[in-house]
């Protein structure tokens, strides 16, 4: 569904994204994971249109979406901090998304019901706590039943039961026809909802694997031991290569 | 070229790069209902904090004390077109740059919509825009269709009016260029400075330099370079002062009297309106937010 050819981006002397090649196909549920700054946020952006890539290529369905505006209607995106219009109330803000999209019918509001948002239709956005706007997010991200989810930090700044509701809606939307990008610091939950785990570090994508197959090999049957056995081993061999 | 008009295809199309059975027209039209649309939230958002009805409400006060003081002649006409020369385009300026640096939630928020961002930048356009102009109208234009009817106030209006979309548009491109808010208000306060004061020193410093050589048509030229110069010979013009600027007055009479002058005038503000917004434009699409 989304593929990324030799895709890199620079800031100024730094470089985010170095080169990446990857294959996302629908039913996939890819965690990202990498150290801070290891570029995962930058790659979301690029696939978003948000951030422009230097070189290299990405593809939405076979079309460059460099060039195009209309495929972000098929793309939920929860960002890593929510940041929304002060003056606007969360009414005001789920209508005039509906708006811009022009009153689609058959929207998904399981979580602004879960989350009790409804409720809070009149709050300002402003006067909201971080945990609330991460579940404002969540539920943008839901409503118009996108063919691509991309959740950065998903769990982060919520409370164990909003976590544990929006953990449960990815694993029920996690389905054949979609494909599900969560980044995380937080493996035992990426565990639980991911089915491939594509790392990052400086930029350069170091695997893009199906979690079974990585904890085969690992011999590990965590998906953190796994990553940390991985991450060992690479030490080690530049190590002896140095 | 033809991807960005097809902006904002409904949710329930499957993507397929250009929906199908789209005609041209349909195409444009669509990004003008979405920019609309969003120009709504932006002037919503404009009318909360009440700074613009403040501005509208100064205009209205200092136009009404004008008439009032020194009657409906030319007189009170001049000293409305200073308060049009400096304050709209300072208040335009600031207003603009600040709107935006503040709207960057906002637009972060469009941008992983399905909206391009040259609506998103119209949309803020034309919310800004249309709410500096509508207070101008309000604060400058009632108490000139009631004191002053005529073609000087109607020139009055209309220079305020470009003005007004000039300045907006050079904030614009500097809150584009500069991601910290502290540079881009000082680039856009320092556009403002150059046109309304520094410029016209520039010019005088020439003319005095090149006094022996005949200037007419340079400072014509000069003018033309500067919207804010541009605008109050327009005006001068209009109200018969112009004999006070001597022979270069008499040059510009004789240009600017014809139609064929006013109308290039009228055109190179204009232009000081469209340029800067199309070169925002091109920085703001390619720009990593």
């Amino acid at each position: 569904m989304i593929s990324i050819h030799n895709l890199t981006k620079q800031f100024g002397r730094l470089r985010a994204l170095d080169g990446i090649e990857a294959e996302f196909s629908a039913g996939q549920s890819i965690a990202l994971i990498g150290p801070n700054g290891s570029g995962k946020t930058t790659l979301l952006k690029c696939l978003l249109g948000m951030a422009r890539p230097d070189n290299g290529t990405l593809q939405f369905e076979g079309s460059d979406l460099t060039r195009s505006d209309t495929y972000r209607a098929r793309i939920g995106y929860m960002p890593q901090i929510g940041r929304y219009p002060d003056n606007m109330r969360i009414g005001q803000l789920f209508d005039m998304m509906r708006d811009l999209r022009g009153y689609p019918e058959n929207v998904d509001e399981e979580l602004l019901d879960e989350f009790g948002l409804k409720a809070m239709f009149d709050k300002p956005l402003r006067a909201l706590s971080g945990g609330t706007r991460q579940k404002v997010s969540a539920a943008l991200a839901f409503l118009f039943r996108p063919a691509v989810l991309i959740l950065d930090e998903p769990t982060a700044g919520l409370d164990p039961l909003a976590a544990e509701v929006l953990k449960a809606k990815i694993l029920r939307e996690r389905n054949t026809d979609r494909v599900i990008i969560v980044t995380s610091h937080i493996l035992s939950d990426l565990d639980e909802i991911s089915t491939h785990v594509l790392y990052l570090m400086d930029g350069k994508l170091q695997f893009f694997k199906d979690i079974e197959t990585l904890k085969t090999e690992t011999g590990e049957s965590r998906l953190g031991l796994a990553i940390a056995n991985v991450m060992r081993r690479h030490a080690n061999e530049n190590q002896a290569s140095a | 070229m033809l991807a960005k008009y097809s902006s904002t295809a409904a949710a329930t199309l499957p993507f397929t790069g250009e929906p199908d059975g789209v005609t041209c027209a349909e195409k444009k039209a669509r990004p003008v209902a979405a920019m609309l649309k969003i120009a709504k939230y932006v002037l919503y958002d404009i009318l909360r904090n009440r700074i613009v009805l403040g501005y509208a409400a100064f205009l209205f006060v200092a136009a009404l004390t004008f008439f009032n003081l020194e009657g409906d002649g030319s007189k009170s006409l001049m000293s409305l077109l200073n308060i049009v020369l400096i304050v709209a385009p300072l208040v335009s300026v600031i207003f603009s740059t600040i709107h935006f640096y503040n709207s960057y939630e906002f637009i972060e928020l469009l941008v992983a919509q399905p909206v391009s961002r040259r609506t998103i930048l119209g949309a803020e356009y034309a919310g800004v825009g249309g709410a500096l102009v509508a207070a101008f109208l309000f604060g400058i234009g009632l108490p000139v269709a009631v004191f002053a009817p005529d073609a000087r106030g109607f020139t009055l209006l209309v220079v305020g009016v470009l003005l007004t979309l000039v300045f907006v548009s050079l904030a614009f491109l500097a809150a584009v260029l500069t991601r910290d808010k502290a540079r881009g208000i000082g680039l856009a306060l320092l556009l403002w400075f150059c046109f309304s004061i520094l410029y016209d020193g520039l010019v005088l410093v020439l003319l005095f330099a090149f006094s022996d050589y005949p200037l007419e048509k340079p400072t014509l030229v000069l003018t033309f370079l500067n919207p804010v110069d541009l605008s109050r010979i327009l005006m001068l013009l209009q109200l018969d002062v112009s004999a006070l600027m001597g022979y270069t007055g008499a040059v510009f009479n004789e240009f600017l009297g014809s139609t064929l002058g006013v109308a290039l005038a009228y055109g190179c503000l204009a232009l000081w309106v469209l340029l800067p917004m199309i070169w925002a434009e091109r920085v703001f699409r390619k720009k990593d937010l």
